[in-house]
């Protein structure tokens, strides 16, 4: 099975603490924990998801595997998934305008009968959002960037040619921030 | 009279192609560095029909949002909808009846074979063969006649609802459905004698426009783009959804990367989807088409969910992450010309502008969707 071994070598990306964790129920508030923080756990509800690698369930959600890590490390991920002969789907972004952060998704999948969808996030500040490009390993990747870099704002650092894609070519504003007026 | 242009070896120059011309089949505009006759480099330049369906599936609850599915693609409707359907059953829960699930099948699946039928036709034409169109908007015609009757629109379909249908299917439906298939099939058999043996065609299209495997991968196309560069990839049988297990059809697969391979392949997938029209319609079950129980208004619980399907041009995925409430928090959508048009860019260098021109036409382009 693909699923296994593209998660047993992101899960070598993240350092021992923290652990990854099977999430089975439908909820959307992670059950990262350390021995330390098991008694907060109950009482905090929207607690922000820690880094680590996620099984999901296919039927209820449409992916497989569930990644979220730091922007550093996102050069890392994606040549794992590279190695593994994914393709990539697409590249989009998500305005969580009350925690200050935008994330940046990535969604993988194969050519293959052994389904595997492998989706990645990251998260930036809002104030100055900022991630490495992929185009380097997946040429793919470049309108995809540049529609995200459109709608957000969010500059792809290393970026070949990052100049509005949909938008007008003189267009300052980014539509999809939850903060845009028209 | 001032002096012709000079043009010294090695000097290029600009062609603009677009954004209204008749071979780029909508607005897009191709910016194309050329050395004579040959291309240097061409970049795209898109966004003359960009509406932002995304911020509308923001602003607008669920329902609402599914008319603008049909607005993306107005060749395949049917298949977008459905994707939309899809992604909120997933995502709210809910139950669809067997029948529905068979109708749209069927819906589906014709909508594919017009929208083949229809790019067939402009494609053959883009390459010099005006009579071809004739013939396969003729055959079109019969199939949007019979979509038109049962769904009310035409192109536009919004015929799909959350846990099932609109309206159900009717005899005289089923009836026509009947007698279209061994109509299709003889006319398929016209199109191979008319078109796809002639010497003129295949001389335009064998080995013009090369597109690798591993090229299809890095940008990440898909539909018969990527099965004519003999990736065996189709979401209704790489990741089945609705009733597509039981249908037994075939994935067509051509192996020589060209522009034929490209023809060939949506040429059999005509006839791959008579066989799931046939067969939807033999077994057809009785039944309501909307679910007993269904959520008044519909809230997704909170989370990220992702629903792709195999639309005419490759695979259409949609994410929506909700916050819980009747609106979604984000909307996206993953259109398959957008990954496959990408790919032109890189394809079309070295080539002669009429060859490029004809491997566009191959890629089955259909703007509004690219530009969402």
């Amino acid at each position: 099975m693909i699923k296994d071994s593209v998660k047993q070598s992101m899960e070598e990306l993240f350092p021992p603490p923290a652990e990854p964790v099977v999430e089975e129920a439908p909820a959307e508030e992670t059950e990262e924990e350390e021995a330390g923080a098991k008694k907060k756990k109950a009482a905090k509800k929207a607690e922000p998801r820690l880094n680590g690698v996620l099984e999901r369930d296919y039927k209820t959600f449409g992916y497989h595997l569930d990644i979220q890590l730091d922007p550093g490390e996102l050069l890392a991920a994606v040549l794992i998934l590279d190695k593994a002969d994914f393709f990539i789907e697409s590249i989009t972004g998500v305005d969580w305008i009350k925690e200050d952060q935008l994330e940046v998704i990535y969604d993988f999948s194969r050519y293959d009968f052994d389904a595997c969808r492998v989706v990645i996030r990251t998260r930036t500040p809002r104030s100055e959002p900022s991630v490495p490009t992929i185009t380097k390993i997946f040429a793919g990747a470049n309108w995809h960037e540049r529609e995200t870099h459109d709608f957000f704002g969010i500059k792809f650092e290393g970026h070949p040619h990052l100049i509005p894609l949909l938008l007008p070519e003189d267009a300052d504003f980014h539509p999809l921030l939850k903060d845009f007026k028209p | 009279m001032s002096a012709p242009i000079q043009i010294q070896p090695g000097e290029t120059f600009t062609l603009n192609v677009g954004p209204q011309h008749p071979a780029t089949h909508g607005v897009l505009r191709v910016k194309m560095e050329m050395d004579g006759e040959y291309i240097v480099k061409a970049e795209t330049v898109l966004g003359y029909i960009h509406r932002m369906h995304e911020l509308m599936g923001e602003n607008r609850t669920y329902p609402q949002v599914l008319p603008n599915l049909s607005r993306l693609d107005y060749l395949g409707a049917m298949g977008y909808t459905h994707g939309h359907v899809l992604a909120v059953e997933r995502a709210a829960g809910i139950e669809v009846p067997e029948r529905a699930e068979y109708v749209r099948a069927i819906m589906v699946e014709l909508n594919r074979i017009a929208s083949h039928l229809f790019w067939f036709g402009a494609f053959v034409m883009d390459l010099g063969g005006f009579t071809p169109l004739m013939y396969a908007i003729e055959d079109r015609e019969y199939i949007l006649d019979m979509l038109e009757a049962v769904t009310g629109s035409r192109l536009t379909y919004c015929y799909f609802r959350f846990g099932g249908l609109y309206n159900d299917i009717d005899d005289d439906f089923v009836n026509a459905a009947r007698a279209f298939i061994p109509r299709m099939r003889k006319s398929l058999k016209k199109y191979a004698a008319l078109v796809t043996g002639n010497i003129i065609f295949e001389k335009r299209l064998k080995d013009i426009g090369p597109i690798s495997a591993e090229m299809c991968r890095k940008y990440g196309a898909s539909g018969p783009v990527a099965r004519g560069s003999g990736i065996d990839f189709d979401v209704r049988k790489n990741e089945p959804y609705s009733v597509y297990p039981e249908f037994d059809f075939d994935i067509p697969v051509y192996h020589e990367c060209d522009s034929l391979a490209r023809y060939m392949v949506r040429m059999d997938e005509m006839e791959q989807s008579l066989r799931i029209v046939e067969q939807g319609l033999d077994k057809l079950p009785d039944g309501p088409i909307m679910p007993k129980k269904k959520p008044k208004l519909i809230k997704p619980a909170a989370g990220d969910y992702y629903q792709a399907v195999e639309t005419a041009r490759g695979s259409f995925g949609i994410r929506i992450v909700s916050d819980g409430t009747k609106n979604a928090y984000r909307f996206k959508l993953r259109s398959p010309t957008y990954s496959n048009m990408h790919m032109f860019d890189e394809a079309c260098r070295g080539m002669m502008i009429m060859d490029a021109l004809a491997m566009m036409g191959s890629l089955d382009l259909v703007i509004p969707e690219i530009d969402r």
